[in-house]
Parts: C-alpha cells; structure tokens; sequence
C-alpha cells in the first residue's frame, strides 16, 4: 500500500513520467497516464512507442514521478516519485491491456469516445500493460523540493 | 541530437517546471522536480537545488531533465501535449542552483508534429515489436481488428460513391431516352463496385510494394491509403487475392451484361477494368506518371456512365457521355485534393502527381477552374438542350466549393487541417451527381406525367 497523498495523486494523475533504462543504462522518461488498484500502479504503452517495453523486460528498475500541478486535479498538490518494478503484460496486445480500462474511464471518461474510432487509428489500441510493484516511495508535500521529502519503505507487492 | 539555443531559449515560455532525473545507489531512476530557468546563449540549464540527502543528484554525471505539459480540457481529453528530455551532466554553481549542461535532446511537441504524423513515424515500431513478440512467443502476434472494421478499411467502402454516381447517372439518361430495367441496373451497380473495390484493394498492393504509403506520414481519412498492409492488419499476399477476386466477380458480370446486352460493352469493360488496374499497377503506373487524374476522371465519369446506359439502351450515345463530364471533372478534383496531403510521401516514392509537380498557388487556382467548367458544362449542355434542362438544378451544389477552395488557401500545409474541405470535396461531387440523377428523374415524371411538360422541364 502507498502511502493515502500519494494514492490520491495517482487516482487524479493525468501524466506521471516513467523513466526507464535504456540497453546502455541511460535514463530514457516517458510522459504516460499512470492508474492505481490500490496495489500495483498500471500504465499502458501502445506499440507504436514500444521501445520503453523493449527497455523494461531489459531491466525492470522504474520510476514513476507525478510533477506536474496542472495535470494532477487534486485538492492540494503534493508531487511524487514511487521507484519499483515493472513487469510487461503483451500477451494479449489486441484486449488484454482492456482489463484497466475501468480505471482508465475513471480517469479519462474521453476514452470510451476514442476506443469508439480505434478503426482509425488501429495500432495506437494495441497496447501492452506495464505493472510497477512499488518500493519505495517519495513525496513531497505541498510540492516543495525545496525541502526533503518523506520517504516510504514498501514491502513490495507479491504478485 | 544536441539541443539548439532556440529549443534551450523556448523552454521557459513552454514548460513550467523541470524533473531531473538520475540512477540512484541501487540501480534505480529517481526523479526530483524543481524550477529552472535556461540560459540558451551559454547552452545551459540553471536548475534550481533540490533538499534531502537521499534525492541528490549525483554531480558530474550523466542525468535526465525533462521538461513536460499538458493542458487538460475536462469532458474533451487534452491538448497541448509536449515535453523535452535533455541529457547532460550536472556541475554545482555558486549560490542554490545546479547547471545542466545538456549534450543530447529529444521530444515532441504536438503543435509541431501532430499526434497522428507522430504516431505514423512510429509505425516501423511497432512492427519491430510484433515481430519480437511473435519470436518470443513462438506465435504470429498480429494486430487486428473486427472483421467489418477491417474489411470497411481494406476496401475502403465509403468511396463507393465514386461509382454509385455515375452508374446512377447513366441509368438515369437511359430511364429518360429509353426507360430501365431493375436488374440490369442492380447488376451494373454490383460489377461497377466490385471493381472498384478490386482497384483500391489493388493500389494499396502496389502502394506498399512501391513505398510511397510508407513515404506518406500524414494519411488522413481520405488520403494516404487503407494502410492495412502497413499496420500488419492484412498481409499483402491477402490483399493482392482479395483485389484479384473483386476483379473475377466485376469481369464476370461485365461478360454476362456483354452476353446479354451486347458484345460492344465489352470493350468498355476492358478499358475500365486496365485503367484501374494499370492507375499504380507496373508498368504503366499512370498515377506515377502525372495521368492519375485523368484516368480517374475518365473511368469514373464517361467509362462507368456510358457503361451503365449501354447495359440499358444497348446502344451507345452522346448525352450519357456529356451528363458524365462534370462528375468526371469532381472526380479527378477528389483525386486531386486528397494529393495534396499526400505530396510529401508522392514525391518521395516517384509518383507526379499534379500537386508534387505544381506550385500552392498553381494547385488552387487550378482547383478553382475546374470547378468553374465543372458548372459552366452544366449549365451549357442543359441550355443546348445536350442534357435535360432540369439537370441545372445541380447548380445548387457549387457553394460546396467555396470551403474547400478557402482550406486550400490557409491549410495548405496542414494534412489535419484540410480534413474538412477533403469531407465537403467528396460531398460536392456527390451532391451534384445525385443532382444531376434528380434532374433526370423530374424530367421523366415531367414526361409520363405531362402531355406537353414546359421547356424547363424536358
């Protein structure tokens, strides 16, 4: 479990930045929208910017920081970085990423919309799911780097 | 790529805040968000320190900085995504701040590349990652789709219409000279789209195999082609079947409609059927050569018109040919519309379309002509009495042209932004075609309805 401002950050969250190591070790981040079951934090990568998935199942140390006050929705903003790792879900590229899809909806209602014209755009809705089991956590209240932050100690999540 | 002063000095206007980024002792990322402000004449990035022991950024070695934002728009998604990653390392300045000295950038910027352009660059990604996933698996993984979805698409259904019209058209002028009968006309309907979904399906093979769908990063809705082989949807050797069996069913129809009616329709067959076929096909290529236009013009205009009325009258005539010509005309203006998009991946894969080779300008004004003949042959046929007199009733149609002429002129360069002219393109020709077929079907009733029907109405 994350600690109660940080799960609040993750349901309203519409950007986090994923960073990634990429096969020579450089950091690589991505701007995803990031959803939370109240256990594992979920992201979904479509293919057509798939590198991210290549540089997980490489190495699947992650971070996830939430940073930006205009894409958070929350009462009062706090920003935050949860490191973990991440597992790459592809076996079902095509449906399988549409088990977040309730959280997504949540979070974004616009999707159903969008999903409605995947004929479109057929290759942005096959998507792989990247699961991060949280580590350690770090948040700073009010935003403010300038001051250290609280550090949270996770057990890891048993999958 | 090293980051460019303009792209150091736009930061601060485009971005609110920034988040380095570093490996921490156990090997993973860490991101600690702070302000910044650039200094592009110096090519760097003051940033400024962050507090807590654990969340220092290592000094002297490589991080990330990434700058990102997004505007939400509640009900609707959001707009305005972009963001810049910069890589350099980190040195200490005087006073709180830390100064990024970045040798490496990347980002995008969706005012700059629209989403979908991005998306479409990244298409040999994707690929690149089924085929990973297939070896990893042991499986063919492939995208799809539902089957409808995926045949609406392949075939490219909708411009049927580009058909439909002309036929219409011709069993109209037949109905009126000589009167009409259902089945022919629903055979003659069945074989015109049968091969025309055969040379779509057809110009997406050769596309593929030539490149320049690939070429192309700004298909629209109505241009840069189905795409089907390009996304892995469908494999090429699928396609080349399908096109090959549309054209079966629409050369067979076309020999029983010959064996019924008369073995001169048959040469009009053929010629349709090869234009089609030869409009991207090797060797003749038209399309590669500057005729694309042409050829479409005269086989959805004269070439299905004619047909259609010769399945009716048995005989050949000017006046189908003649009432054939302005939807000939918006034809090829589809054609030609829909290449302006298209102009970049045209050229670059070798095709001389009127766009790749003409100037904005030359484009525009020439669109404009067009549709001035378009209206002109209308009204002269009609007044020479070459066409019913009710047929000016298509005239009504011509301020569909107005919209598109004014995003041929602000929108020229934006493939996204010319979507809605592309959409009022295709209705003008449809519109004055079904027009046309009215002003067809009122002179018959006029006729049956009428002892002596007034001038107007014959």
């Amino acid at each position: 479990m994350l600690p109660e401002p940080i799960e609040e950050l993750l349901a309203t969250a519409l950007v986090g930045e994923l960073t990634v190591l990429d096969d020579e070790g450089r950091l690589v981040t991505h701007p995803l929208i990031p959803f939370y079951d109240g256990e594992l934090i979920y992201l979904t990568s479509s293919v057509l910017f798939s590198r991210k998935l290549e540089h997980i199942k490489a190495n699947p140390k992650v971070s996830l920081a939430i940073s930006d006050p205009v894409a958070v929705t929350g009462e009062r903003f706090h920003r935050a970085t949860i490191q973990g790792d991440a597992v790459v879900d592809d076996s079902d590229l095509h449906a399988g990423w549409e088990r977040v899809l309730p959280l997504w909806r949540e979070k974004e209602p616009v999707i159903d919309m969008f999903l409605g014209k995947r004929v479109a755009l057929p290759l942005f809705f096959e998507r792989a799911v990247i699961e991060i089991s949280p580590r350690r956590a770090f948040l700073w209240e009010d935003g403010r780097t300038d001051r250290a932050p609280q550090v949270f100690e996770l057990a890891g999540v048993a999958r | 790529m090293k980051p460019s002063s303009e792209l150091l000095a736009g930061l601060g206007d485009r971005f609110e805040h920034a988040v380095i980024v570093f490996v921490d002792g156990e090997g993973y990322p860490l991101s600690v968000a702070t302000d910044f402000r650039a200094d592009a004449e110096r090519g760097v990035v003051a940033l400024r320190a962050v507090a807590g022991d654990e969340v220092q950024p290592p000094i002297g070695e490589q991080v990330n900085v990434v700058f990102s934002h997004i505007r939400p728009q509640p009900g609707i998604g959001y707009d305005e995504r972009r963001y810049v990653s910069l890589w350099g390392k980190l040195a200490r300045a005087d006073g709180d701040e830390l100064v990024l000295t970045p040798d490496r950038a990347l980002g995008w910027d969706e005012e700059e590349v629209p989403f979908f352009e991005y998306s479409e660059r990244s298409v040999p990604q994707a690929r690149r990652y089924f085929e990973q996933v297939s070896a990893e698996t042991g499986r063919d993984v492939r995208p799809k789709l539902s089957f409808g979805w995926l045949f609406l698409r392949a075939t490219r259904l909708p411009f049927l219409s580009a058909t439909f019209v002309p036929i219409l058209l011709g069993i109209a002028v037949a109905a009126y000279v000589n009167g009409f009968n259902w089945w022919l006309a629903l055979l003659t309907l069945v074989g015109g789209a049968a091969i025309h979904l055969g040379v779509n399906v057809f110009n997406d093979v050769f596309d593929t195999q030539s490149g320049s769908d690939e070429a192309n990063v700004n298909p629209t809705q109505f241009s840069g082609g189905s795409r089907v082989i390009l996304y892995g949807l469908v494999s090429m050797r699928t396609m080349a079947l399908m096109a090959s069996a549309f054209f079966a069913v629409g050369i067979g129809i076309g020999v029983l409609l010959a064996a019924l009616r008369g073995w001169d329709l048959l040469w009009l067959g053929i010629a349709g059927a090869l234009i089609g076929f030869f409009y991207t096909a090797p060797p003749l290529r038209l399309v590669h050569r500057g005729l694309g236009e042409v050829a479409v013009a005269i086989g959805f205009g004269p070439i299905m018109a004619l047909g259609a009325y010769f399945v009716q009258a048995r005989a050949y005539a000017l006046e189908p040919a003649l009432a054939s010509l302005p939807v000939a005309i918006l034809i090829a203006l589809i054609l030609y519309v829909n290449e302006v998009p298209d102009r970049v991946g045209d050229a670059a894969s070798g095709k001389r379309t009127l766009p790749v080779r003409w100037s904005k300008e030359a484009v525009v004004r020439a669109y404009e002509l067009a549709v001035v003949v378009t209206f002109v042959l209308i009204v002269v046929f009609a007044v020479t009495d070459l066409i019913v007199r009710p047929t000016l009733i298509a005239l009504l149609a011509a301020p569909l042209a107005l919209p598109v002429v004014r995003a041929l002129r602000e929108s020229y360069d934006q493939p996204y932004a010319l979507m809605p002219a592309m959409g009022k393109n295709i209705q003008l020709h449809l519109v004055t075609g079904l027009l046309l077929v009215v002003g067809y079907v009122i002179a018959i009733v006029a006729d049956a309805a009428l002892d002596n029907p007034p001038f107007f109405l014959h």
